[in-house]
């Protein structure tokens, strides 16, 4: 094979998988609604998003498997310890940060904040992310 | 071998400023591996997450930095002429080198956006897209002006416009955080296991054609098939990661059949360095460049190849996805293909900068067989812990913080071998800057 058919088959490739991509992307939107029910994307869930985007907390945790594996996944954080669970650690989180061993460090959460990352796991801990994690341990 | 035009010298400083990052990002990486062991170290000053944000993303800097030194040292050969604009390049540095110090420095006074690997403020991704677009500028408008546009030089050329065009999806932040999962790996996964593997694929056929000797059309062609390769098997191979992230089943399908043969580009890699080692018509005097170059190309096919390849698998990645496998793998696979291709083009083209036969060649090969081995130890370390983590957190169900405790012996040995991979890496640094001092001006 000469240089430029090797060439041309790297376009006509690549071409080919990136047409393949993008219907497959088409087809991920269109099972959104059912998998992600974003009409339960409330006020609350938003700004929950915002309060996890503003402290970072990608940087420690997980979510649905991906970030840091330095603290335990928070996709099926309900599951794990329930709503009123969560509340009390975020509470205890914004007096004095929270744990033993590889504390988290104290964020400044406000009412609505705690409110908020409430909401934003319930949201995510109805995702239907393909029976994934294995156990509620995350 | 002396450079053969002036303005290759700007690549220079770029050079400079990688390594200097390159040590900072060690000493965070230090701090986030001591924190493993010790958790109250530093905190709450520099707590994890901040230091890991550090780590990460002096790495990226740092490694486009190098990636900006080799293309602005390699264009003027490639296309026979002078660069476009010194001028553009050196304001293209300083404003490059003012962001990244800026975004690190920003992220110890908790100066940050949120998103993982993209926690760089608005401001300051801003000035990358700026940063970038004159660096994409400049090579373009040398290229033009040049007397030939080889296939080494447009590969590369696509690869930087591909980085560029991917990174827009860094502002892209839906309300949904799936949907933003989804669009995040247009930049993260189509940058490392994409473009960033054209901009590896188009150093390394630079430095083979430049350190063997042999023909530039056998070169160029085990180019096209390392492109074609990384695209077919890469592009829709992204669905690996949309296993169990809310996406659709059927991306256990595609994205398993499809990354299975990501490992196919690292192999050719290995296959194109000995083809041409074997047609070699030059015994070029600078062997520790070529012991980074050939290393590369094992070590990226170790680490991004082969370990990408053992939990690329929906069966097995539902048990190991977002554990100690991943961090272990993206250990090896970053320092395997782009930190090596980077230092294999320091090693090679800042001695001709500076007028030198070489490196001290001792030196390096001490620093490379440190640095390269204390890396697979760490990998390996990272891979224990990850076992021991999936049977005992996936499989037993153990909870996580409890998990931790019986893998401490495992980080324990990843701090060992981090320090002895600074040792290395101090080796290296001492000499790329002692060695400067002999620098004569040709």
């Amino acid at each position: 094979m000469t240089k430029s058919s090797v060439r041309n088959i790297c376009i006509g490739g690549s071409g080919l998988t990136l047409v393949i991509f993008l219907v497959l992307t088409y087809l991920t939107h269109a099972s959104f609604p059912e998998r992600t029910h974003p009409e339960n994307i409330s006020e609350e869930v938003v700004w929950g998003k915002k309060v996890w985007e503003k402290h970072v907390c990608i940087d420690c945790h997980t979510l649905l498997g991906e970030g840091a594996y330095y603290a335990p996944e928070l996709g099926n954080v309900i599951t794990r310890l329930g709503e009123e669970g969560v509340r009390e650690i975020l509470e205890i989180t914004a007096e004095h940060g929270w744990g033993g061993t590889r504390r988290m460090p104290q964020f400044d959460l406000s009412e609505k904040d705690i409110d908020g990352l409430v909401e934003f796991f319930k949201w995510m801990n109805n995702v239907n992310a393909s029976n994934w994690p294995p156990n509620k341990e995350g | 071998m002396k450079y053969q035009y002036e303005s290759q010298q700007v690549a220079y400083p770029f050079f400079v400023a990688a390594m200097l990052l390159f040590a900072g990002q060690i000493v965070f990486g230090l701090i986030i591996g001591a924190q493993y062991m010790w958790p109250d170290f530093l905190f709450p000053a520099i707590p994890f997450h901040i230091a890991r944000m550090i780590h990460i993303n002096l790495l990226v800097v740092w490694l486009i930095f190098g990636f900006m030194g080799s293309t602005y040292y390699l264009i003027p050969e490639e296309v026979e002429g002078e660069l476009y604009s010194v001028k553009l390049a050196i304001t293209q540095f300083w404003l490059f080198l003012a962001g990244g110090v800026t975004a690190v420095v920003g992220y110890l006074f908790r100066w940050h956006d949120g998103r993982e690997f993209l926690e760089q403020p608005f401001i300051i991704k801003v000035a990358i897209v700026i940063v970038v677009l004159m660096f994409i500028y400049n090579i373009s408008m040398t290229m033009l002006k040049g007397k030939k546009r080889t296939s080494t030089s447009i590969v590369l050329l696509i690869g930087f416009i591909g980085m560029a065009l991917l990174y827009l999806f860094a502002f892209f932040k839906p309300d949904n955080m799936i949907v933003d999962k989804y669009y995040w790996w247009l930049v993260v996964h189509l940058w490392v296991e994409g473009v960033w593997e054209l901009i590896m694929a188009a150093i390394l056929s630079f430095l083979l054609i430049k350190l063997t000797g042999a023909e530039r059309e056998v070169a160029e062609k085990w180019l096209y098939i390392i492109v074609g390769l990384t695209f077919i098997t890469g592009i829709i191979g992204t669905g690996h990661h949309y296993y169990w992230i809310g996406a659709p089943e059927f991306w256990q399908t595609w994205g398993a059949w499809f990354s299975v043969f990501e490992v196919l580009p690292f192999a050719a890699m290995i296959a194109f360095s000995f083809d041409m080692l074997s047609k070699k018509t030059r015994s070029h005097q600078n062997k520790a460049a070529i012991l980074w170059t050939v290393g590369t190309t094992i070590m990226s096919f170790v680490g991004a190849g082969v370990w990408g390849f053992l939990h690329t698998m929906p069966q097995i990645n539902y048990y190991t996805h977002g554990t100690q496998i991943t961090a272990s793998h993206g250990h090896m696979a970053f320092f395997g293909a782009y930190v090596m291709i980077v230092i294999a083009m320091i090693s090679y083209a800042v001695p001709n900068l500076r007028n030198q036969e070489s490196l001290n060649q001792k030196a390096e090969v001490i620093a490379f067989w440190t640095m390269v081995i204390s890396m697979l130890f760490m990998g390996l370390s990272l891979t224990g812990a990850g076992i021991v983590q999936v049977y005992l957190q996936r499989i037993l169900g153990m909870p996580f913080m409890e998990a931790q405790e019986h893998i401490a012996l495992f980080y324990g040995l990843r701090f060992f071998f981090g320090i002895t991979f600074t040792l290395g890496l101090g080796i290296y640094l001492y000499d790329f800057f002692s060695s400067a001092k002999s620098r004569t001006k040709g």
